[in-house]
């Protein structure tokens, strides 16, 4: 059980997070190391692709939770790109989709940073 | 190091000890899933049932301060239609409060933790004493 971490830069200021595998108590903190970096770098427009997270449990929320709080501090925000039902039935049964925008596809995600 | 040890009845029981540390927590809900799928459990119910398993060894090992929880045992009854899943520790007592409304941070996953096994499970029962340890005991019926 692994995940996998790419982060790329895209349109203006904002950066994409994508993620592969699965995100648990054990993998969560390279979750968090990679969006605690950007928010260092002062990048405060996210994008976070779990399009290919096949899991996803009460640490990797509480990452991107930390993640939005801190960029919110900043004017800032994160979005999610997101199709797995079972992922989305998570957050829609924690309340976090009132709390994130979740988009069917980047383009989607990155338009509504602005 | 203490080997993850499966152990199997002929009445429908398993048993499973993992150490209680994070990288563990993965055998714990394959394992889970596993016996699940013995049972008449759709694809979805039984990925709940993957993500409440993960997430009681996870509240183990949080209430254990990230450190190493010692044993983590897990014993899975498979009834005629009801799986029912006792997670055990031998740390602190774990916090298993409901979560509140509102103020949601990353500080307090272990409440989120304990918010969606009781959203994904029928029911859920614990008792966690400071000297014993906490066991926590979950079950979810076969609807199909």
């Amino acid at each position: 059980m692994d995940i996998k971490v790419n982060v790329r830069e895209s349109e203006g200021d904002a950066y994409v997070v994508d993620l592969t595998g699965e995100i648990d108590v054990y993998t969560s903190p390279k979750v968090k190391d990679a969006i605690t970096e950007l928010i260092d770098q002062e990048h405060y427009n996210l994008v976070i692709n779990l399009e290919k997270v096949r899991y996803i449990d009460s640490t990797g929320l509480g990452v991107l939770i930390g993640g939005l709080k801190r960029v919110r501090e900043h004017g800032g925000s994160v979005n999610l790109v997101c199709t797995n039902p079972q992922i989305k039935k998570i957050f829609d049964i924690t309340g976090l989709v009132k709390i994130f925008g979740i988009f069917d596809d980047e383009q989607s995600a990155m338009k509504a940073l602005v | 190091m203490n080997p993850a040890l499966l152990e199997v009845s002929s009445h429908g029981t398993v048993e499973l000890k993992i150490p209680g540390r994070a990288e563990w927590v993965a055998v714990a809900r394959l394992a889970v899933a596993a016996v699940a799928s013995r049972l008449r459990f759709s694809v979805d119910e039984i990925e709940d049932i993957k993500l409440a398993i993960a997430e009681a060894c996870t509240n183990s090992i949080q209430s254990a301060g990230g450190e190493d929880a010692g044993t983590i045992e897990i014993v899975c009854d498979a009834l005629e239609d009801e799986l029912r899943v006792t997670v055990r520790d031998h740390s602190p007592a774990a916090k298993l409060e409901p979560l509140k409304i509102g103020g949601l941070d990353e500080g307090r996953t272990e409440e989120l933790g304990v918010f969606l096994i009781r959203a994904l499970m029928d029911s859920v029962d614990y008792t966690s004493d400071p000297r014993t340890g906490t066991e926590l005991v979950m079950s979810k019926r076969v609807t199909a």
